[in-house]
C-alpha cells in the first residue's frame, strides 16, 4: 500500500445534475422555446392556475407542459383536457424533478410536437418546498407559488425556495377576508429573504392577478425571442 | 428524502473521478466535503445515506467528512459582512438591510477525495 493521496477536486456535488440542466437549457435555446419551473408545497394551487394561465395563454403563445407528479397522472390529465401536449412525468420515489427526468420528459415531448413550434414550457415540478429549489431542470425563470393558508413564515423557514425564486405568486388571495392573515408581514418576510424577486398576489377563484402574471410571462417570452437574456 | 438523490449524485461524481484513476488499483479513504448552512442539505442524513447506499460496493470502505461552511452575507447598505438568522428575518443586523448578497453558506461541494494505490 502506499501512502495516502488528496486530490483537491472542487466540484459540485450536484456537477452531474447541473451539466444535463445546462444541456436542457442548450436544447430549449435551440429551440427558442422559454421554459419555466413551476415549484411550490402541495396543494398551492399550482394545477389550478395552470389550468387558468393557458386558457389564454394558448390563445397568444404555442404552450406545453411537463407535469411532474410522484405517483399519479391526475394533474396531466386535467390539463390534457386544454389540447395542448402534455408529457407527465412521475417520480415515482423522487420528490422533485431533476434534470434527468426533464430530459426524458423533452424527448416524449418531441415525439408529440415540434419544440420548434412552441413558445413557452411550463414544468410543473413535485409539490415539495425543499428539494426542487437546488435541483436546476435547464429553466429560463423559478417560479415559487405560496398560498396564504400556509402562512406568513413560510420564506423564513423555507428560505433557499423563495431566494431562488424569480417570481412569486401569492395565490388563494380571495380567502383573505376569512383569514387571519398579515399579507404585508408576507411581503416582508420575502423581501427579507428575496428583495430581487417579483411578487403578484393571484387568485384562481376571482382571477384576480392573472393579468400581471400573463403580462409578466408574455414580456419574458417576448424578451426571450429577442435574444435579450 | 433529497439526501438520497444528493447521494446518487455524490455517488455519480465519484464514478466520473474514478474513471480518469484505475478503479481496481485505488481504495478511497475520505471523500470530503463543504456543505454550507444555507442548502437543503442535512449533514448527517447525507453521512447515513451515503454509508447505506455505498455497502458492498467499491466505495464501502470510504468515509464522509463535512466541513459546515457559514451562511454569510453582507449589508447592501454599509458593506459590513454579516451571519443571517431566520429570527431576524435574516436582515442586517448594522442597518437591518433586507439580504441581498450572499457572501457564503450555498456550497455543495466535493473539496477533496483522500485516496490510496493498492
Amino acid at each position: 500500500m502506499h501512502l495516502p493521496i488528496s486530490d483537491k477536486i472542487e466540484l459540485n456535488i450536484l456537477h452531474q445534475n447541473s451539466h444535463q440542466a445546462e444541456k436542457n437549457k442548450g436544447k430549449f435555446n435551440n429551440y427558442n422555446l422559454l421554459c419555466l419551473n413551476i415549484m411550490s408545497s402541495p396543494g398551492s394551487g399550482k394545477t389550478r392556475l395552470l389550468e387558468i394561465t393557458l386558457e389564454d395563454l394558448s390563445k397568444k403563445f404555442y404552450s406545453a407542459v411537463l407535469e411532474g407528479d410522484m405517483t399519479t397522472n391526475l394533474d396531466a390529465a386535467r390539463l390534457e383536457k386544454l389540447n395542448i401536449p402534455v408529457v407527465p412525468i412521475t417520480t415515482g420515489r423522487a420528490c422533485h424533478l431533476d434534470a434527468n427526468m426533464v430530459s426524458g420528459g423533452l424527448k416524449l415531448l418531441e415525439k408529440k410536437i415540434n419544440p420548434n413550434l412552441l413558445d413557452i414550457l411550463l414544468v410543473e415540478n413535485v409539490g415539495n418546498l425543499v428539494c426542487p429549489a437546488e435541483f436546476e431542470i435547464g429553466e429560463h425563470f423559478k417560479v415559487a407559488l405560496l398560498s396564504i393558508t400556509e402562512g406568513e413564515d413560510k420564506p423564513l423557514k423555507y428560505p433557499i425556495m423563495f431566494r431562488e425564486a424569480d417570481l412569486i405568486l401569492i395565490t388563494k388571495v380571495d380567502l383573505l377576508p376569512h383569514l387571519n392573515f398579515d399579507i404585508n408581514e408576507l411581503k416582508s418576510n420575502i423581501a427579507s429573504t428575496n428583495p430581487k424577486a417579483d411578487v403578484i398576489e393571484i387568485s384562481s377563484i376571482t382571477k384576480s392577478g392573472f393579468d400581471l402574471w400573463q403580462d409578466w410571462i408574455s414580456k419574458k417570452i417576448l424578451k426571450f425571442k429577442n435574444n435579450l437574456y | 428524502m433529497h439526501e438520497i438523490d444528493m447521494t446518487k449524485c455524490l455517488i455519480l461524481s465519484m464514478e466520473e473521478w474514478a474513471e480518469k484513476k484505475d478503479k481496481e488499483k485505488i481504495v478511497v479513504e475520505k471523500i470530503n466535503l463543504k456543505i454550507g448552512e444555507f442548502t437543503c442539505v442535512e449533514p448527517i442524513s447525507l453521512i447515513n445515506t451515503f454509508n447505506a447506499a455505498v455497502l458492498g460496493s467499491w466505495l464501502d470502505s470510504s468515509a464522509i467528512t463535512i466541513e459546515t461552511i457559514p451562511f454569510e452575507g453582507k449589508c447592501s447598505k454599509c458593506n459590513r459582512l454579516y451571519f443571517p438568522k431566520k429570527e431576524n428575518g435574516y436582515k442586517s443586523p448594522c442597518c437591518n438591510f433586507n439580504l441581498e448578497e450572499i457572501i457564503s453558506g450555498r456550497e455543495l461541494k466535493i473539496a477533496s477525495i483522500d485516496f490510496k494505490e493498492k
